[in-house]
């Protein structure tokens, strides 16, 4: 075998290699993840968090606009935080919005929901929009199971 | 009875400490200097083709059949609980994460790792090491050095191989096969596969990978007894504690990237 | 050392683990001249030339080469040193990757950056030398043992080295190789002003190119001098080794009590 053959060959394993590495970048993960590029960061309050993990995503009518980064505990309020980066695309969410830790599926994995609110008229439209720090006030908790129940049996039992 | 434990226990604790630092100052000793391209790249080539490209037809199929069985199972299981749309990120999961890279160093050793150390062995029984370091030719650096840069630049390739085709695969029984949605199959799978976490980190455990099986292979070779006798054993060695290193580390790598 | 040796081994002591190869032996190569090494089997006369070529370091004395020591050198002084060394060992120890001519090219190729022309021509006359220039395209699997042993002695010579080592250079040759490689060592040392060692058991063979030898048994030089010499030696062990009888001061047995003794146990 002399060596011109064996350098195209090497030539074309380095080369499939990276053809596989494109095929694996290209159709299998996705690279165009919101989080790549600009951000900014919002904050939420909420009672109970439920199974919401680092790395969750935060949707928009079902469009992935962010993701959660950390989740902690305010010592004082003993609150859930959880920040999250939304994506630099997306501005100009209203102040009043909502946001609720919803489930995909019945058992899917839980994801927090961005429910646009509406701009007052009269007033300053830029200083009722959320940027880079702010914190929704309005914000759902995660159902969970067991409280669920509960409230159906006690309201089951007071109708009685 | 007690003694003797504990002189055995010491003894294999020398030997090993002592096989880690002959392994060590050798692997220093190949590729510590910087290389002369001219020279060594030509040497790297041909080190790349004995290792990489005749390495391409097992590699390719296992990942072929691997995808399949998965495939096959991974739908068995989920059209139990309806979840048969998630059979595309099951597999690509399972392959980029886990069995892309240790199936792939598994079969590295078994076919390049076991060659490297059956041909230095071979080199130093027959006395060709020894007559090019009379030559003044430093065979760490001219025979030890090559092999080890071209088992640590295929094994990545390798591996990534081994995840694509093993994709196409599942799609094949998945898709073409059993019928589960096309368009369901790829698109819940870019969904829950991250460029970073999942491709990357995989491709960061098949290097970690190479360096300790390409290490493993040439040392063994290195410091075998130099009879027939000797080479066969070191062969068995090499491919016995590669995989061995491979999975343990594995588990290491895997807690450490995807542990919380 | 006096500039008309070569190699000078001063009280040179060497024992692999608990077992001594010699005892604080001195031995001195002059320059120009074909010395022969002997002694029987197992006594670690190949460890003599691997102390030599700075493979193996004595645990005492010194080993000096061309004005050098070499036991106490670096790394790169010894492979600077080693340019002006070669070896021929047993097995002839060619590249079996690379055919004959890439072979005898390879120390050139790795020390010196010559045009391709040059180096054609250079190999071509070092094969030349050894009469294998028509197999310059052979792999060393297709080659005889004797030829695969001249290809290697072309190889040895092909970085025009100062002092060449032969390691048991005739075992398993039939005779007319063995002639061949005799001229050969001969012949390429007196054209070159080169100076050998041989390393080698067969007495008969070897004393008749010698200029000199040495004989070693019991980790000690028990004889020296040019063949005539050695061969009119009063010494029982000399002439027991050069005659080859069966029993003498090397002894036919192992060390071990007496048979009727041992029997006697085995039976009691």
């Amino acid at each position: 075998m002399n060596n011109r053959k064996i350098e195209i060959l090497v030539g074309g394993f380095i080369c499939i290699g990276l053809a596989a590495l494109l095929f694996l970048a290209l159709s299998v993960a996705n690279t165009s993840s919101v989080t790549n590029g600009e951000t900014y960061r919002l904050y939420g309050k909420f009672d109970n968090i439920g199974g919401l993990k680092v790395r969750s995503p935060v949707k928009v009518g079902g469009v992935v606009v962010g993701r959660v980064t950390d989740i902690s505990l305010d010592q004082e309020s003993y609150l859930a935080v959880v920040s999250m980066d939304i994506s630099g695309r997306y501005k100009g969410f209203p102040e009043s919005s909502t946001l609720s830790i919803l489930t995909a599926g019945l058992l899917g994995e839980q994801y927090l929901g961005l429910e646009p609110g509406f701009i007052m008229p009269g007033e300053d439209p830029e200083s009722q929009i959320l940027t880079d720090g702010d914190t929704i006030q309005d914000t759902k908790s995660a159902l969970v199971l067991e409280e669920l129940i509960g409230q159906f049996l006690f309201s089951q039992s007071s109708e009685d | 009875m007690l003694g003797n434990g504990l002189a055995a226990l010491g003894r294999n604790g020398t030997n090993i400490i002592m096989a880690l630092g002959q392994s060590g100052l050798m692997l220093f000793n190949a590729i510590w200097a910087l290389p002369n391209f001219s020279k060594n790249a030509p040497l790297v080539i041909k080190q790349l083709y004995v290792v990489g490209v005749q390495s391409l037809a097992i590699i390719l199929v296992s990942g072929l059949f691997i995808g399949m069985v998965l495939g096959l199972q991974g739908y068995t299981i989920l059209i139990g609980y309806g979840a048969e749309n998630s059979l595309g990120p099951m597999v690509a999961l399972s392959l980029l994460r886990e069995l892309g890279p240790v199936v792939t160093a598994l079969l590295f050793a078994g076919r390049a790792g076991s060659a490297l150390t059956a041909e230095i062995g071979l080199m130093k029984a027959t006395e060709q090491l020894s007559s090019m370091e009379l030559m003044a030719v430093d065979p760490l650096r001219r025979v030890i050095a090559p092999r080890f840069w071209a088992g640590f630049i295929s094994m990545p390739i390798l591996a990534l191989l081994f995840s694509s085709i093993g994709i196409i695969g599942g799609h094949l029984v998945g898709v073409e096969w059993l019928g589960v949605d096309v368009g369901n199959f790829w698109s819940v799978m870019q969904a829950a596969v991250d460029f970073q976490d999942d491709v990357l980190n995989g491709v960061i455990k098949s290097l970690v990978f190479a360096f300790v099986v390409t290490w493993i292979a040439v040392f063994r070779g290195y410091s075998c007894e130099p009879t027939s006798e000797g080479i066969s054993k070191a062969t068995t060695q090499t491919v016995v504690h590669a995989s061995l290193v491979v999975l343990g580390m594995d588990f290491v790598l895997t807690s450490l990237m995807f542990g919380e | 050392m006096s500039a008309d040796n070569i190699v000078e081994l001063k009280k040179v002591t060497f024992s692999r683990g608990e077992r001594v190869i010699y005892d604080a032996i001195d031995l001195h190569i002059p320059r120009g001249k074909v010395v022969a090494v002997m002694g029987p089997s197992g006594i670690g006369k190949t460890t003599l030339l691997r102390l030599i070529a700075g493979q193996i370091k004595p645990d005492q004395g010194s080993i000096n080469f061309d004005g050098q020591i070499i036991n106490k050198m670096s790394r790169p002084e010894l492979y600077e040193a080693r340019k002006k060394m070669s070896m021929l060992f047993q097995s002839g120890a060619l590249f079996t990757e690379m055919n004959v001519f890439d072979n005898i090219a390879f120390p050139i190729r790795e020390h010196f950056d010559l045009c391709p022309d040059v180096l054609q021509s250079m190999v071509l006359m070092k094969l030349n030398s050894v009469g294998l220039r028509g197999a310059a395209e052979l792999m060393p699997s297709e080659l005889s043992g004797g030829m695969a042993r001249r290809a290697a002695l072309a190889r040895a010579i092909a970085l025009d080295p100062q002092l060449i080592m032969y390691d048991e250079p005739f075992t398993g040759q039939d005779p007319i190789s063995m002639g061949v490689l005799l001229k050969l060592i001969r012949q390429l040392n007196d054209a070159l002003g080169l100076t050998s060692i041989i390393v080698s058991h067969d007495v008969s063979e070897v004393m008749s190119i010698a200029d000199y030898a040495y004989i070693l048994a019991n980790k000690k030089i028990i004889g020296q001098g040019t063949p005539d010499k050695l061969f009119k030696s009063e010494s029982p062990l000399i002439h027991q080794f050069l005659a080859g009888e069966d029993d003498g001061p090397v002894p036919f047995h192992y060390p071990a009590q007496p048979l009727e003794q041992q029997l006697k146990e085995i039976f009691d």
